[in-house]
């Protein structure tokens, strides 16, 4: 996030999910709603991307954050934007 | 994507006041997005709101920004845009602000149809002021003034803007974040008033009191009680009871206000020049 | 002033509040139609697209006043007309303007009251809802002409002072001088004074919206100039940002106040006539001032030493002018079409200096000059 806070970051050769502690509330809709459960609460109720090998870059967890405290990137396109406005097309 | 939209916050202003699972963020969310693929500057962006809960959410964007009194956005908005068509006005009311003390100002401004975008954020509770009935509590669900249940009928926003006259009516929910935002982006582009309604969460006031705590268990029963258009359309009556369509249900090209009103004042010049 | 031949005109008292608005310049106009003061609005109607600037007909009052203050967010010099059960409506939202420091003017043309009352008969029964109308502490400027050229130049002050202090500012007619017609001596826009808002010349970055000035008021920037920044009916640091910190409460609502009443010299204005020698004094605004005017010459026929203070701002009050005259005079007359309104505020300047009665009339009749005369002779009587 270009904003700071308690940034933790979860990743993978191809993936990089990040979890702002600081602006997180812990209301459970990312994990709860993710597709493939890679999404799972720690011990505070902060969600950690456990099992982020199943991670389907959907987006869903950063879309339906209420608090922007979620962020999801597909590490080699994290500059380019095609997958995430995909969303947009009419 | 958040990097993308950040840009367009205040970043004094986060984290934001609104409850753990609050829809305001989401919807804010799909504003942003949909203001960023259109990639308008922020200072020809003017964000109005009314007051409420769902209304501070013009406290958090960079943009030309106005919390106005309750109900009142629509006029508020009407004169900036009358006075500078140029500027992009938006905006962004509580089911209450819009539809009870707001409505009159809703009707009209469909009526004229200026070009404004109106986007309702429809939790369906008096938020901020801890969990009354509004015009769109559906019926037969509790509230802080319903302890027995609302005996109200609730509004059709959607059916009401597109009778009054507005070109562009939607309506979504705070679970399909990539149609509203997709609905947000057709409603800003278009040249009228514009309105999307979303069907949002409160778990606060409207879910303790609804046996909806979570906000996961608001979210799922806003999936369960949404139906797109085109199902709802081969519901019966008895069917429909306690569902809410969503989709696009209009989108027309009709004259718009300001060009109107501009084109009074370019005749009436001339008319005048000529004598 | 230029030597050119002025052009006179007949104009009734809501034509001439039109022409002055014109040439202070007024390009937004948003109103509901309503008696004593749609004249106003037809006249704006007519005049504001052949200028290119905005008429709006909204659907109530309560929107009239938003659109206003709107469209005056967005630069534009912005105002609205309407009476008594319309002015009622706008009174939210003229607490808005105060707040939100958005200049505006809105005309009242009073009617009797309350509620419906009498449509069509004149009152000065909103002079302390002029004052206090919206809730909570805030400044308020009121001006109340008698004639209808001070008609014209009245609108053209009360502009003014919305721009220059950054406030609402309420022009006060009645029933009587709305639809009154008289000459009024049009003036050339060269012999006027207009003035336009402060405007911030800071780096974009530094702008602090409602960081005043020493004058007490900050510059205001037009949405859309590139000043990007946040508008709020809630009390606000200087950074527009909403605050509950009592300091900065404290400092808001004080500030607001003061910008009008430590600017007192500049703003009001009133008038003296035969108040030299005078041993009763008559105070009186809007039409009961030309009744008043009247009285004085009949009394000073009969060897009376009767003078007349036109209160031409209503508020701020005169309480300076009132105290010196209390001092000086036996006997003050408030003469109101009202139960005794600003007869109040006279009391509280005069400080006991003098005896101050009420003469008023709520029947929905112009007070005349015979029953103030009358009046004031049963009053020395005694
Ligand atoms: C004139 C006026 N009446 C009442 C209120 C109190 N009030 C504040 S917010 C609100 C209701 C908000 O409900 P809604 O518009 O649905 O917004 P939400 O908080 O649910 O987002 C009310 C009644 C007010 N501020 N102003
Ligand atoms: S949706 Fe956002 S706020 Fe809610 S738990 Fe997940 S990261 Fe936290
Ligand atoms: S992007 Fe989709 S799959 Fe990946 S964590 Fe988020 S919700 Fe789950
Ligand atoms: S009370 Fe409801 S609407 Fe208001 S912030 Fe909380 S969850 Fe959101
Ligand atoms: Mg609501």
């Amino acid at each position: 996030m270009s904003l700071k806070g308690n940034l933790k970051n979860y990743e993978n050769e191809k993936i990089l999910i990040t979890v702002n502690e600081e602006w997180c509330k812990t209301c459970g809709i990312c994990l709860h709603f993710c597709p493939k459960k890679v999404l799972v609460a720690n011990e505070k109720g902060y969600p950690e991307a456990k099992n982020i090998a199943d991670c389907i870059l959907c987006m869903l967890c950063e879309l339906r954050c209420p608090d922007f405290a979620i962020k999801v990137e597909k590490k080699e396109s994290i500059v380019s934007h095609g997958q995430q406005n995909r969303d947009l097309e009419d | 994507m958040i990097k993308d939209i950040t840009q367009y916050f205040r970043k004094e202003m986060f984290p934001h006041i609104w409850c753990p699972g609050c829809g305001n963020g989401i919807v804010l969310g799909a504003i942003l997005r949909a203001i960023h693929s259109i990639g308008w500057e922020k200072d020809e962006i003017v964000m109005v709101s009314g007051i409420g809960c769902s209304s501070r959410i013009t406290g958090y964007v960079d943009f030309n920004t106005m919390n106005t009194t309750h109900g009142r956005a629509l006029p508020f908005a009407t004169g900036i845009k009358m006075a500078n068509p140029k500027l992009k006005v938006i905006a962004v009311m509580g089911d209450g602000d819009c539809a009870a003390i707001g409505g009159n100002h809703f009707i009209h401004s469909a009526r004229r149809n200026i070009d404004i975008t109106a986007i309702i954020i429809n939790n369906m509770i008096y938020g901020m002021t801890g969990g009354q009935y509004s015009p769109l509590t559906p019926t037969g669900k509790y509230g802080s003034t319903a302890p027995y249940g609302n005996i109200d009928q609730s509004f059709d926003l959607a059916a009401l803007a597109a009778s009054a006259g507005a070109s562009y009516v939607a309506r979504g929910n705070i679970f399909d974040v990539s149609q509203i935002t997709r609905f947000i982006k057709k409603a800003l582009l278009k040249k009228g008033f514009s309105v999307v309604e979303v069907i949002s969460d409160c778990p606060i006031s409207f879910g303790r009191i609804n046996q909806l705590r979570t906000p996961v268990q608001m979210l799922e029963w806003i999936k369960s009680i949404s139906v797109s258009k085109k199902v709802w359309e081969k519901l019966s009556k008895e069917e429909q009871v306690g569902k809410i369509p969503t989709g696009e249900f209009l989108d027309i090209d009709i004259p718009e206000y300001t060009e109107k009103y501009q084109n009074i004042c370019i005749n009436i010049q001339q008319e005048r020049r000529g004598k | 002033m230029s030597n050119k031949n002025r052009l006179i005109k007949i104009l009734q008292g809501n034509e001439a509040c039109v022409e002055g608005a014109i040439l202070a310049g007024v390009r937004f106009f948003a109103g509901y139609p309503i008696t004593p003061a749609s004249e106003i609005a037809e006249g704006m109607a007519v005049r504001l697209p052949e200028l290119g600037g905005v008429f709006m007909q909204m659907e109530d009052e309560i929107a009239s006043m938003a659109a206003v203050i709107g469209a005056s967010l967005a630069g534009v010099k912005a105002m609205t007309a309407s009476s008594g059960p319309g002015i009622c409506l706008k009174q939210e939202n003229i607490g808005f303007a105060a707040i939100s420091e958005t200049p505006c003017v809105i005309v009242n043309a009073q009617r009797g009251g309350p509620s419906t009352g009498l449509p069509t008969k004149p009152a000065q029964g909103d002079v302390m809802q002029a004052r206090w109308g919206t809730h909570g502490d805030h400044p308020m400027i009121a001006l109340a002409p008698s004639e209808v050229s001070e008609i014209l130049y009245m609108t053209i002050k009360a502009i003014n002072f919305s721009e220059k202090y950054r406030t609402p500012v309420m022009l006060l007619l009645d029933e009587v001088i709305a639809h009154m017609r008289e000459k009024v001596s049009l003036p050339f826009p060269e012999d006027i004074e207009v003035i336009d808002r402060k405007r911030p010349t800071v780096d974009k970055e530094k702008f602090l919206p409602y960081k005043a000035d020493t004058d007490l008021v900050p510059p205001m920037a037009d949405f859309g100039s590139g000043y990007r920044y946040h508008v709020t009916g809630l009390i606000h640091n200087e950074k527009g940002y909403p605050t509950s910190n009592t300091q900065e409460i404290d400092q808001l609502i004080r500030r607001l106040t003061n910008k009008v009443e430590l600017n007192k010299k500049d703003i009001i204005i009133e008038e003296n006539y035969f108040l030299e020698d005078a041993k009763v004094a008559i105070i009186a605004y809007g039409s009961v001032a030309r009744a008043a005017q009247r009285t004085v010459k009949l009394a000073r026929e009969k060897g009376l030493k009767v003078g007349l203070l036109k209160l031409i701002t209503l508020w701020p009050f005169s309480e300076e002018t009132i105290n010196k005259l209390a001092q000086q005079v036996d006997l003050m007359v408030v003469a109101e079409m009202n139960l005794g309104q600003i007869v109040r505020e006279v009391q509280r300047a005069a400080l006991g200096e003098c005896r101050v009665i009420p003469y008023g009339r709520v029947d929905g009749e112009l007070i005349n000059p015979i029953e103030i005369l009358t009046k004031i002779e049963e009053e020395i009587k005694l």
